[in-house]
């Protein structure tokens, strides 16, 4: 038996190592630098210990705007994203003509390249010398005015910013969504229809439930990607997101290890335990909900 | 209620570009009269379960008309005919409780027809009772044995009392002593509650057992309907004979000649007025009798003893089969070994059938 379970670590070992190495080391190594104040890498000196850096953190506007950011992004795209894509998958699941064309269609963002994306929604939203962009001639063409999406308010660059990543984020979910939709036992379908089911009762009550595990492993894998934004951000509005007013905490993180006001790794060591804190909060609660409500 | 089936034709479009349509479904004629038991009877691909789904509603047919009672239903959606089904898999919701899964149907329903919380329990337990599965009204459908599962779908079936009740091979996923035991089920439930019943299989022991009426079904095509023993004493054609009976018939090449039927040089019966031909012959298994100078003579091979009876295997050279088996009493002390026996043929248990359509003469 103890020679059974020792040949098992035996075989997790090189997984173990590199996890080790690679996760848990690092993150053991966060936590302490985030109670070393001005910790320095090249010196490896720091002159005391407590929580000021979490106290300065919390207290640093650009963190604060940063928060904000990342919990707007969070609460609008993920439910948008999971219930457009939940919407358009079940739409072509029940389509037999075309199907393999739209399909392809919704997939098409998951394999262009960032900067092309990049290109395109440039395209549409920048103001430059010659056009407003695209969204403004159909602004324009209504007879309202012309709004400055990159560099004008904040509520306009949101709005960029979260219809850049609902888009972004939707093929992969459409992908799960239809998959899951697909392998729904078609006997189902029949058992309640014979029993006399309607169409939408039919939908919550049987296609709902059967597909709960996807969806919900599409909202904890949308909730953490969403927290952990940054390279969206960099891609719309380029890499001074404070001056932009549209940095995430993963972005502030950055900014403090290699930024323009760069060299604080104790910052960005507490901002970023504090996103690892709201992650796992979020996702527990998600977990507790899941029991609930989703049927293995 | 009564169905009537006219004319029923099902046929799906054949793969490929220049395919033909396949009919799984050919010209179905068919009333099945008020409160019986019927078992649509056939091998696998003959369009059974098809004819199914066409009296259920899952599926529309290319021709013909379905009706219950006198109203036409052709073209009524399954969730407006008032049908229970049984599937082979039994489709119960996994996510739904036993409880929850007898009620569903109840749910459905709207308006004036819809009954009370409290009645759908009682209607709700009321097909627990009739089934026997009241112990495990909380548990989900995966923590029930196959047995369990399939009475819960019987119960689901039930509970809003359809007019008709189909059943799709409702036992073909339970082991053989389940399968015994769940077909009385069957006959017991549907006796207590009159509903007219239509059931697949592609068993014909539990086809013959619990039904009022068989259906014996071939590529598309209706052979032969009738109360079960009259279908096994009188088959129309050499397919059903062949299809019906453990052990199946014996058939041999033969002739009709003078009136006489004729195996080799053997005489086994007589047939009036059917011209001289070539045949198939069939015995059934229990229609042979050891006589000493009976006209049939084989060569044994094998005895098998079964305790109340015994079976002869042995092999003639104008058998069809590779080998010939006759059901004989034990009591007629048969010793085990090889060497030739002598047969004489019951009548009765003797059909000829025409060599080239296989009908019966």
């Amino acid at each position: 038996m103890e020679n059974k379970s020792l040949k098992g670590w035996l075989y997790l070992l090189p997984a173990l190592i590199l996890l080790g190495i690679f996760m848990v080391y690092p993150l053991i190594d966060v936590f302490v630098y985030s109670f070393e104040e001005g910790y320095n890498f090249a010196s490896q000196t720091y002159y005391g210990t407590g929580t000021y850096n979490y106290s300065y953190v919390l207290h640093d506007p650009y963190f604060l705007q940063a928060l904000k950011n990342t919990f707007l992004i969070v609460i609008i795209t993920v439910p948008l994203s999971t219930g457009i894509a939940l919407l358009i998958s079940v739409a072509l699941s029940s389509i037999t003509k075309l199907r393999d064309f739209f399909q392809t269609v919704y997939f098409l963002p998951y394999v262009t390249n960032t900067l092309a994306i990049g290109m395109v929604f440039m395209i549409l939203f920048k103001k430059t010398a010659y056009t407003d962009g695209m969204v403004n001639l159909l602004i324009n063409a209504f007879g309202g005015s012309s709004v400055d999406f990159i560099e004008g308010p904040y509520w306009a660059k949101m709005f960029v910013m979260c219809f850049y990543t609902i888009w972004v984020v939707m093929p992969f979910k459409i992908l799960i969504l239809t998959s899951a939709l697909a392998s729904v036992n078609q006997n189902y379908y029949n058992a309640a229809r014979v029993d006399g089911t309607g169409k939408f009762r039919i939908f919550t009550r049987i296609t709902l439930p059967m597909i709960s595990p996807s969806l919900f492993y599409l909202v904890i894998t949308g909730f953490i990607g969403a927290f952990k934004a940054y390279s969206d951000e960099v891609a719309l509005f380029g890499t001074n997101l404070n001056a932009a007013g549209m940095n995430t905490i993963v972005g502030y993180v950055y900014d403090m290890l290699y930024g323009d006001s760069g060299g604080f790794p104790s910052f960005a060591s507490a901002a970023a335990i504090i996103l690892f804190a709201i992650v796992l909060t979020i996702t527990c609660i998600n977990m507790l909900i899941r029991k609930k409500f989703v049927f293995v | 209620m009564k169905i009537v089936l006219k004319n029923l034709t099902k046929k799906f479009p054949g793969r490929g570009r220049k395919a033909k349509d396949v009919i799984a479904v050919n010209n179905f004629d068919f009333e099945i009269p008020d409160g019986k038991l019927i078992g649509l009877l056939g091998p696998s691909g003959c369009g059974k379960s098809t004819a199914l789904n066409l009296i259920c509603g899952l599926l529309k047919p290319t021709e013909g008309k379905i009706f219950f009672d006198e109203t036409d239903v052709t073209d009524l959606p399954p969730e407006n005919r008032g049908v229970g089904m049984v599937f082979q898999n039994y489709a119960l919701y996994p996510h739904l409780t036993v409880r929850q899964n007898i009620r569903f149907p109840l749910e459905n329903l709207k308006g004036a027809e819809r009954p009370s919380k409290e009645e759908m329990e009682k209607k709700v337990l009321f097909a627990a009772k009739l089934v026997q599965i009241e112990e495990y009204m909380d548990r989900k459908p995966k923590e029930l044995s196959g047995g369990q599962q399939q009475r819960v779908a019987i119960a689901r079936a039930l509970v809003k009392m359809p007019r008709v009740l189909l059943m799709d091979e409702p036992l073909s996923n339970l082991d053989a002593r389940l399968r015994l035991q769940t077909r009385e089920e069957i006959r017991r439930i549907q006796k207590e509650t009159g509903i007219t019943t239509i059931f697949v299989t592609h068993d014909q022991d539990e086809a013959m057992s619990i039904s009022d009426m068989i259906v014996v079904m071939e590529a598309g095509v209706v052979q032969q309907i009738g109360r079960p023993q009259d279908v096994y004493d009188e088959p129309v054609n050499l397919f059903v004979a062949k299809f019906l009976g453990t052990p199946p018939i014996n058939l041999f090449r033969g002739e009709v000649r003078n009136q006489e039927i004729r195996i080799g040089d053997s005489v086994v019966g007589r047939a009036q007025g059917v011209a001289d031909q070539e045949v198939t012959v069939g015995i059934r298994p229990e229609g042979f009798l050891l006589q000493e100078d009976g006209p049939l003579a084989v060569n044994m091979t094998a005895l098998e003893v079964m305790g109340r009876d015994v079976s002869i295997v042995s092999t003639h050279k104008e058998s069809l089969n590779p080998v010939i088996r006759s059901i004989i009493s034990a009591e007629n002390n048969v010793r085990a070994g090889a060497g030739p026996v002598r047969f004489a043929v019951k009548p009765n248990k003797l059909f000829i059938f025409r060599k080239d359509t296989g009908e019966r003469l």
